[in-house]
């Protein structure tokens, strides 16, 4: 057997382009359908994980999956931003309590999410490296996103303008990095978090400025009465909180009407959640209540319903290659008549011709198996998170 | 010793046929086997070799009928008494040429593989001057290596019965007398009788006996013969 193997193998060796050809063939009829249904269904049970451990989401009505994938996995587009005030409406007659979002923003690329120290303790996310941020303009980072950019506790980040020509008044704001969280291997990892009212100062909603009561600043001031002092463009606006500029941060207009993209609604019990999407149900509502994992589980049907038009393709495809294959090795076999009638004239015997032939098929399959194999298992490693970020994106 | 009697074999596609009333060539003999094309040299060896049966007759080779042998014995015969030589060297292309001096080791289960017939591989292959070339692809060779290389793969298991089918056809001069060389020397040495079709008339003088086939050949109706024979002085 060792010489048929040796033999088999130095025909495969010989003519490698052939053999790479027909085990990269075959290798695609036993990887796509197995690989794609792994990941499908890895990527169900994180998807569906995450939503699961998110009892309710409350936003601005519109799309769900929107809402969800935002505010989940802070990577799709923003949903319409809602007022603050939806935070008392959760939590009136104390059925849920409330943990606000303000997902809009990134630095390079990591989205910026603006909550509450509530939320942390909701996705049991554990400071690593430094403190829990605690002051205005401070943040903490998840690991991959700390890793990406290259900060630790001290460092700092800035927000990105949201495009090149912003006018609007959403500066970038320097952050100071107070820790980064241990890894939750969920989109947490990727975030950077700031307290709620940091978002709004990114938003325009609060600022610091030079102060313009002082005789330094009589200069920059245009008019001044008894309650509103209003300045010119030399005034110097603060793009970064600082211990000695803190006091100067301020915010205008009334807190209740300021923006959030969701609350995420934690219910006292089953039956305070039913009540509490009652509230939502009215047609005249301009805000929505939605159930995270029923939102997941449509999108999941419908890539499942994908998935089983894809793999009926692969199917066919596979039947063909493999029809292929055959027919490769059919020609092949013409093609060494020569060779096998050599070998049968100095005494070959049979068998071992024949074995020598079906010991090459034997070796190409297994190696379209092991190749399948470890493709598979790099779909399980890393391809629930490739297709989380397709789904999202 | 090589026993024909009363020998006779067609081709079903074709009109050839072939009769032999009685051959016999003793152990040792060297022999040329000339002959028009077409006038069965191959055939002959083919059926001395146990390739193809007769549809009558009996051939006896050392003393085994090899016609009526099972089809898997006559391949065992072959590997282990026959060694066989091709015009066109037969070399497998995806083997070095250690491996395909090997070959026969490795096909069949009669012979075994181990470190001695390795080491012999390598100082037959040496004593015919391809040593250095083991470790070659056969297209790398020249003609002449390749056919020194095909007539080591013959001669590794020692037979007895050493045959070669035009083997000097496809070569200069120079490696015509070198292959003839090693395949006589080969028999002188061992013993083995030598059978050698070939067409080369310069070729014809260094064997002591010559079976020309043409008397070999004949028409369904008519009664075979025993073949036109010279004999010779040795070369």
């Amino acid at each position: 057997m060792r010489d048929v193997v040796y033999l088999a193998w130095r025909y495969l060796a010989y003519n490698r382009f052939k053999t790479a050809i027909l085990v990269a063939s075959i290798t695609l009829i036993f990887y796509l359908p197995i690989g794609l249904q792994v990941l499908v269904s890895q990527s169900a049970d994180r998807l569906t994980a995450r939503a699961s451990a998110t009892p309710l989401l409350v936003g601005t009505k519109g799309s769900p999956l929107e809402l969800v994938l935002n505010s989940l996995y802070f990577e799709s587009e923003t949903p319409e931003l809602m007022t603050y005030s939806e935070i008392e409406r959760v939590a009136r007659d104390g059925l849920a309590d409330p943990i606000p979002l303000h997902a809009r923003f990134r630095v390079r690329g990591f989205p910026i999410v603006g909550t509450t120290l509530d939320y942390f303790q909701f996705r049991d996310l554990r400071v690593a490296q430094g403190e829990q941020m605690a002051i205005l303009g401070e943040c903490v980072l998840g690991h991959v996103a700390a890793r990406e950019l290259g900060v630790t506790p001290g460092s700092s980040v800035t927000s990105s303008p949201e495009t090149a020509f912003d006018l609007a008044g959403v500066y970038p704001l320097r952050m100071r990095v107070a820790g980064v969280l241990e890894p939750s291997d969920s989109p947490d990892d990727r975030a950077v978090f700031v307290d709620l009212k940091t978002a709004w100062v990114i938003e325009g909603r609060g600022h610091g400025h030079q102060n313009l009561s002082g005789p330094e600043a009589n200069s920059a001031v245009l008019s001044q009465d008894e309650k509103n002092v209003v300045g010119n463009a030399s005034v110097v606006e603060y793009q970064e909180i600082t211990p000695t500029n803190a006091a100067s941060f301020h915010f205008h207009g009334d807190r209740s009407t300021y923006p959030l993209t969701a609350v995420i609604a934690v219910p006292r019990d089953e039956k305070a959640g039913v009540i509490l999407r009652g509230y939502y149900e009215s047609e005249t509502e301009s805000a929505q209540i939605v159930r995270p994992d029923f939102v997941m589980e449509e999108l999941l049907e419908t890539v499942l319903a994908v998935q089983r038009y894809v793999v009926a393709a692969f199917v066919v495809v596979g039947f063909s290659t493999l029809a292929t294959s055959f027919l490769v090795f059919v020609l092949s076999l013409r093609l060494r008549r020569r060779e096998i009638e050599t070998m049968i004239k100095i005494g070959g015997s049979r068998k071992r011709v024949a074995a020598l032939m079906a010991t090459e098929i034997a070796l190409v399959v297994l190696f379209s198996l092991v190749l399948g194999a470890f493709l598979t298992a790099l779909t399980a490693w890393f391809g629930a998170e490739a297709i989380r970020a397709f789904l999202v994106s | 010793m090589i026993r024909i009697e009363a020998l006779e074999f067609s081709y079903d596609s074709r009109e050839f046929r072939l009769a032999v009333d009685e051959l016999t060539i003793e152990s040792g003999e060297r022999v040329a086997v000339i002959g028009a094309s077409g006038s069965g040299k191959t055939t002959l060896l083919h059926l001395i070799a146990g390739i193809v049966l007769p549809e009558r007759g009996r051939i006896t080779t050392n003393g085994i009928d090899v016609s009526a042998l099972s089809e898997p014995a006559r391949r065992d015969f072959r590997i282990v008494n026959a060694g066989l030589v091709f015009q066109e060297f037969e070399l497998l292309e995806y083997l070095n040429v250690l491996d395909n001096i090997l070959l026969p080791y490795r096909i069949n289960s009669s012979l075994r593989l181990n470190r001695d017939v390795r080491k012999r591989a390598v100082e037959l292959a040496r004593s015919v001057g391809i040593g250095d070339r083991l470790s070659r692809c056969a297209r790398q060779l020249s003609q002449g290596e390749k056919q020194r290389a095909a007539v080591c793969r013959a001669l590794l298991p020692c037979p007895s019965l050493l045959m070669a089918d035009e083997p000097t056809g496809n070569l200069d001069p120079a490696n015509k007398a070198r292959v003839l060389d090693i395949l006589l020397e080969y028999a002188e040495a061992s013993g083995a009788t030598l059978l050698t079709v070939t067409h080369d008339h310069e070729l014809v003088s260094k064997f002591p006996r010559v079976i020309d086939c043409k008397e070999f050949h004949f028409s369904s109706s008519a009664s075979g013969s025993g073949g036109s024979e010279l004999e010779r002085e040795g070369p």
